[in-house]
This record gives C-alpha cells, sequence and structure tokens, in this order.
C-alpha cells in the first residue's frame, strides 16, 4: 500500500563520464559553499547580543516596586504555597518607623530567595500574587559554577530603585491580565 | 662570512615565516569554516580572535604530556621531530622572489637554489612518512598502528602519481631546479597553460599527500579513535597538527612555483618599475597566490565528503597513475613536435 508519494525507486544505474571524473561535481559543490562565505551569519553572539523573546516570555523573577521607590511585596507567602516546584522561601518581618520609604505596607519580606535550580518558570507564584510584586520577566538566568549560587536572593530579585535600574515589566503584565 | 649571514638571516626569516603561516592557518581553518556554514568562528581572544593561535599553543604546551608505559619512549619523541623537521626542510629550495641587488651585488631570495631542487623536495617528503609511521608504531596500539599504516600507504601511492606528474612538467622545463623553473614561467608563461591534467593530478596528489580533505582517512574517529597520533598529547600532538599545516604552505607553495608562475605576474615588463620593486612585488604577488591555495585546501575541505580507503586507493593505483602515464607520454609527443622531431 503507498502511503505518501515521496517514495523513490532505487536505480543503480552506471556513472557518465561527466560524473565519473568528480571535477564537475566538485566544481558545482565548491560554487555552493563559496556562496555561503558571503550569505549573512545566523550565530547571535550571546551575551553582548540576546535574540528578542515573546513578552510572554518566562526568566529571570523581579520583585517590584512602586512608583515611589517602595517594595511591593508583604510576605503573605502565597507565591511560595502556589510554587509547585517549592522554589521559593522567605522570612517577614514587621515595618518599623522611619521605614516607608522602603516598605509599602506594615509587613515586609526581610528574606526571600527562590532557589533557580528548583524553579521550572511556571508563572505560578505571579499569577498568585495579590500584590504584583513578583514578574518573571525576559532575562535569562546566567550560568555558574557552584550551585549555592543558584539560591537568589533579594539583592539579585528587587528591582533597583533609580529610574534606569527598574525593570520594565508592562508587556508581561499586560499579557497576565489579559488571562 | 656574508654569504653565510645572508643565508642565515634567510634561513631565520623563512623558517619564521612558516610558522606564522602555519600558526595562522589553524585559525583561518576555523574562521572559513566557520564562514561556510554560516557561522563567526573564534572572535574571543583578541580582536576578531587574533590572538587564538597564541591561545592554542599556551594551551597545547600546558597540557600533561603522556608517553604510555609500554611505548618505545625514543621513537615515540623521535615521530613528531622528524615529521617537524621534514616539514621545515622543504621551504628551503622555494624561490620566494626574484632577488634583490644591492650595491652591485644580487642577492636571490631563496635560501638555497640546488640544481636537482625538485627531487630533494620529494625526498625530503617521503621522509616525513618515516615520522608517522615511527610515531604509530612506538605509540603501541593497534589504531595508531593501523592509522600510520593507512597515513604511509596512502602518502606512498599518491607520492607516484605526483612524481608522473611532476616528471611530464619536467619534460616541458628541461629543468629539475625550482628556480629555473620559475624563471621561465616569465609573465603569464604558466605552466598551467601546457600541463592542464598535470595541475589537476598534482593538487589532487598534494591534498592527499598534506592528509586533507578528501584524503583525510589517517585520522577517524570511529574507526580509529584518532589515527596514527591517538597515544600522543601535550605539544607531541602539537606537532603533528602543526606540521600539517607547514606542509599545507609548502604544498601550497610548491604548486604555485611550479605550475602558477611563482612570482611571476602578467604584465611584469609593462608596469615600468625598478627590478627591485618588481622582485618585491613580485613575492607579495607569491604570498597572494600561497593564501589562495592554503584558502582553496580549506575550501575543499569545507566541502567535499572523504573518500572511502578502498575508493581512495582505487582512485590513487587505478585512475590517477594511469592518467600520469598519459600525461607523460602525450607531454612526450608535446615536446617532441615542438621541437621538430617528430616526422609524421
Amino acid at each position: 500500500m503507498q502511503l505518501t508519494n515521496r517514495s523513490k525507486v532505487v536505480v543503480n544505474k552506471e556513472m557518465t563520464f561527466a560524473e565519473k571524473i568528480y571535477l564537475p561535481a566538485i566544481l558545482s559543490g565548491l560554487l555552493i559553499t563559496i556562496k555561503h562565505l558571503f550569505r549573512k551569519k545566523a550565530t547571535v553572539k550571546y551575551p553582548e547580543q540576546t535574540r528578542p523573546v515573546a513578552p510572554v516570555y518566562r526568566g529571570w523573577h523581579v520583585l517590584k516596586r512602586d512608583e515611589q521607590g517602595r517594595e511591593n511585596c508583604t510576605a503573605c507567602g502565597l507565591c511560595a504555597v502556589a510554587c509547585p516546584a517549592e522554589a521559593i522561601t522567605m522570612t517577614a518581618a514587621e515595618r518599623k518607623k522611619g521605614e516607608e520609604h522602603l516598605y509599602r505596607e506594615e509587613k515586609y519580606a526581610a528574606v526571600y530567595e527562590i532557589n533557580m535550580l528548583r524553579c521550572i518558570y511556571c508563572g505560578l507564584c505571579e499569577e498568585a500574587c495579590p500584590k504584583e510584586a513578583i514578574f518573571l520577566t525576559d532575562r535569562m538566568v546566567p550560568s555558574d559554577m557552584v550551585r549555592t549560587n543558584f539560591i537568589f536572593g533579594k539583592d539579585k530579585l528587587v528591582e533597583g530603585t533609580e529610574a534606569d535600574k527598574r525593570i520594565d515589566v508592562s508587556l508581561r503584565a499586560k499579557a497576565h491580565r489579559h488571562q | 662570512m656574508e654569504f653565510l649571514l645572508i643565508k642565515f638571516v634567510l634561513v631565520v626569516i623563512v623558517f619564521a615565516v612558516s610558522l606564522g603561516i602555519a600558526a595562522y592557518s589553524t585559525y583561518a581553518e576555523r574562521k572559513i569554516a566557520a564562514f561556510l556554514q554560516d557561522r563567526v568562528g573564534p572572535d574571543r581572544a583578541g580582536p576578531f580572535g587574533l590572538l587564538q593561535p597564541l591561545a592554542d599553543g599556551v594551551k597545547m604546551f600546558m597540557k600533561e604530556e603522556i608517553i604510555p608505559s609500554n611505548a618505545d619512549r625514543l621513537l615515540f619523541i623521535l615521530g613528531p621531530c622528524i615529521m617537524m623537521m621534514t616539514a621545515c626542510m622543504t621551504g628551503v629550495v622555494i624561490p620566494w622572489g626574484h632577488g634583490l641587488e644591492i650595491n652591485g651585488t644580487f642577492y636571490p631570495v631563496q635560501i638555497t637554489d640546488i640544481n636537482i631542487g625538485i627531487l630533494y623536495v620529494f625526498g625530503v617528503v617521503s621522509i616525513g612518512v618515516y615520522g608517522i609511521m615511527i610515531g604509530g608504531w612506538a605509540s603501541n596500539n593497534k589504531y595508531s598502528l593501523m592509522g600510520a599504516i593507512r597515513a604511509s600507504s596512502q602518502m606512498i601511492s599518491y607520492e607516484l602519481a605526483m612524481g608522473m606528474a611532476v616528471i611530464a612538467l619536467i619534460m616541458t622545463t628541461g629543468t629539475l631546479s625550482v628556480r629555473e623553473m620559475v624563471e621561465q614561467q616569465h609573465g603569464i608563461h604558466w605552466n598551467v597553460f601546457t600541463q592542464p591534467l598535470g595541475v589537476i593530478l598534482f593538487i589532487v596528489c598534494a591534498f592527499a599527500e598534506c592528509n586533507r580533505t578528501p584524503f583525510d582517512l589517517p585520522e577517524c574517529e570511529t574507526e580509529l579513535v584518532g589515527g596514527y597520533h591517538t597515544e600522543y598529547s601535550s605539544m607531541k600532538l602539537g606537532f603533528y597538527l602543526f606540521a600539517e599545516y607547514i606542509n599545507m604552505f609548502i604544498s601550497s607553495a610548491i604548486i604555485a612555483s611550479l605550475y602558477f608562475g611563482g612570482y611571476n605576474f602578467p604584465f611584469i615588463d609593462q608596469l615600468g618599475l625598478s627590478p627591485n620593486m618588481l622582485s618585491i612585488v613580485g613575492t607579495l604577488i607569491f604570498f597572494g597566490k600561497i593564501f589562495f591555495f592554503i584558502f582553496f585546501f580549506m575550501w575543499i575541505r569545507w566541502t567535499i565528503p572523504r573518500f572511502r580507503y578502498d575508493q581512495l586507493m582505487h582512485l590513487g593505483w587505478r585512475t590517477m597513475i594511469p592518467l600520469g602515464i598519459l600525461n607523460i607520454l602525450g607531454t612526450g609527443i608535446y615536446v617532441l613536435y615542438k621541437n621538430g622531431q617528430l616526422h609524421f
């Protein structure tokens, strides 16, 4: 029974003289390869260059601050509960007087750690978060030689207060709201 | 005394240039391989990756040097030495330029012009086979030995056909000195036009002599591990690989000087430059030709798949050698006809 029309009948025919001396075939092969010399290279020089990723790409997490530079996270623990890989751990603390410019609400995460080797980048933490504090971004997690370095603390997760150190998640938040 | 000094300086320059070009051939090989495959190639060490050969060299020197306990120590060390030595020795008879006239004395840009230059090259190249054979034998490893046998039988087979191609060339030029051969090709009277079949034979055999693709059978991961240098490590391995690149450079130089005019170029007399200037321009053009052939070696490598071993031997013995004999016959008739000794 014939399923497709792609089958080819194999013929063991004698090679012609032109085929026997190989030279025409070699010449046409050389022409093909020389054309590739001038083609656009497919290489992306990572890490200097990165390929554009989709707005829904899920990479390195960010802990957002609000417009006044206060951390959104209130250490409610919903992300840790939602996390199927149990990658998130946190320690909550009460906001002291004079720390109002640092934390938005009375409670905050003194320690917030994500084990990047456990994380499966599913984005459920982001979905669980009631404060729009955690987002997954298009940044890729860099490689490292030591396992302990993959436990990312607040130093690597919380975005900076300066305007140029803010991490834009508007596309991601929009895509998220439409779900 | 002055003679010795000049020759010494020339030897040092030729030696350094061949080593430098061989080192950068490794870089060029990787770059060209990459470009032909739409990649970028090594670009991290220095600007455009230009320090890559240096990094490779340092790596080779720093690697642990292992001599297998069952290996023949003396021969094991001798193998890569012979290989490297013969590779560097062939550059001696190649005329790199016409020569410079300084204060009324003429200094040819060639280390020595022996009247059997081309035979000398063949002699030295065939000693190179010993480098491979001794290395493979001394490793005391069946894969090394088989790789060495493959390499040496391949080189010996193709040396025959190469010799045939050169005999036909000697018949038309009437000399064995490489310098005289180049001088005869003044302007555009290149031997490639009188010996078209010979050129093809010679180039194909040169590929086989250098163990380059499509004849790189001695190295064969699936069958022979690394071939004759399986047991080699560190700079001894480096010597083998490096010698291969020097051989490639020298073969390119020989192809260019025997068939493609050496330091001659078209319209050499119409330029109106002084002889010294012409000689310098000629040397540059000669190097241009050499670089083209090195590129051609690499270009072929990334185009053609390799032969099977029986196909290789078939091509060598049953195609190249008969063609070589045919070429000699045809050349003989041509030479007789040209000299008016042929009467129909």
